[in-house]
């Protein structure tokens, strides 16, 4: 579910710190820098980068179009390759049953039958696409926040390591304490009763 | 600031309760949601709302969901000491119209439907529709920020215990 999705879901962070001036330039240069490999890692069951909104199957920041208005707009893309059960319990088995014929023993040893399935898992890890999934992330510079549409934990999770590797920037998920601690506008004897509360039964 | 890991679990109850006291204060304060933005006419509880009971019994969970749900229901769940843990709002604005679900332990808002954008069909189009659609986003993250923001105030104050949770366990009671 993308941003212009008729429907969507958003996970809402307040990044802490201060990006290096020009703002522009250094989000520019931290964009290309960590933007999804084009080269792909034939092995690698997972690659995670930026790539521009507009043309996320061309992961290349050749200009400023990530800018839109008072808005910074880009997407992360996660490129996961997944071998389906199936397939590899058919390799898994032929591989063994030729094994056995080979060794003429009546039974393959624990780690014998471990090692046959991590080659098998990596020749067709080498023979699979990986699947693109894009994720539509809004930042507003002026609000020190970021929209990103998706609520998927692992996302979420990548979304934070590679802003942090991309920019230098802490992503703080607002939940309700960190909503309450850092967009309420509460003083800090406010914040001292937060921290203090504790659940309230709402009947008597 | 408190760990984020731990500050998330201790205090995952509060968004339950925010989601309480938001239907309550719907039904009982029409004026709430037009303290936060005032262009807003409309607002009300939606097609769907989960209630959780976690008592010693173990975890109990109400769902009401239908275009025009009876909360009657949900009303009863609170009796049983439940707390709403999510809850599906509509609002509106001029003859725009939202709608989105809340979720109460994250906060986080899935199902957003905002009014339609402009159609896109050249490049300067979808500036302009993108532009269009963060501000419908920004609405209602707005409107929700707000609404928090409103309840933390109160939650944290001694009007809570003296005044809010009297209201509420009488309307509960209701």
């Amino acid at each position: 579910m993308g941003l212009m999705s008729t429907s969507v879901s958003v996970s809402r962070f307040r990044v802490e710190g201060k990006l290096e001036a020009p703002e522009i330039e250094t989000v520019a240069k931290g964009l290309k820098e960590n933007a999804l490999s084009e080269i792909e890692d034939a092995a690698a069951e997972k690659t995670v980068g930026w790539t521009p909104f507009r043309s996320p199957y061309r992961p290349l920041f050749e200009d400023r179009s990530f800018v839109v208005g008072e808005y910074l707009v880009f997407s992360l893309r996660i490129d996961r390759k997944s071998i389906p059960s199936k397939v590899l319990k058919k390799e898994f088995s032929e591989v063994s049953a030729r094994r056995l014929a080979e060794s003429g023993r009546p039974y393959l040893s624990r780690s014998e039958k471990k090692m046959i399935r991590e080659e098998v898992a990596h020749r067709l890890i080498l023979r699979i696409p990986a699947t693109p999934n894009l994720y539509d992330l809004v930042w507003s510079l002026d609000r020190q926040s970021v929209w990103f549409f998706s609520t998927l934990k692992s996302a979420n999770e990548e979304l934070e390591t590679l802003f942090a590797k991309s920019f230098r920037l802490t992503l703080v998920r607002l939940f309700p304490f960190t909503m309450a601690d850092l967009t309420a506008g509460l003083s800090d004897k406010e914040r001292d009763l937060l921290e203090r509360i504790t659940p309230t039964p709402f009947t008597p | 600031m408190l760990d984020v890991a731990v500050s998330y679990n201790r205090y995952r109850f509060l968004g339950r309760e925010f989601l309480t006291w938001l239907w309550y204060s719907l039904e009982t304060d029409p004026k709430l949601a037009v303290s936060v933005d005032p262009a807003i006419e409309e607002i009300a509880v939606a097609n769907r709302m989960v209630l959780e009971n976690r008592g010693p019994a173990g975890l109990e969970t109400v769902t009401i969901k239908g275009d025009d749900p009876g909360l009657e229901e949900g009303q009863t769940a609170l009796q049983k000491g439940a707390l709403v843990s999510e809850l599906s709002l509509t609002f509106t604005s001029g003859d725009q119209r939202w709608r989105f679900t809340l979720k109460g332990e994250s906060l986080h808002i899935t199902g957003l439907k905002v009014p339609d954008t402009g159609p896109v069909e050249t490049e300067a189009d979808l500036d302009g529709a993108l532009l269009e659609k963060a501000a419908l986003v920004e609405r209602a993250v707005h409107l929700i920020e707000g609404l928090f923001s409103r309840f933390i105030r109160i939650r944290i104050s001694e009007s809570w215990q003296t005044e809010v949770l009297v209201g509420i366990r009488k309307w509960i009671g209701n």
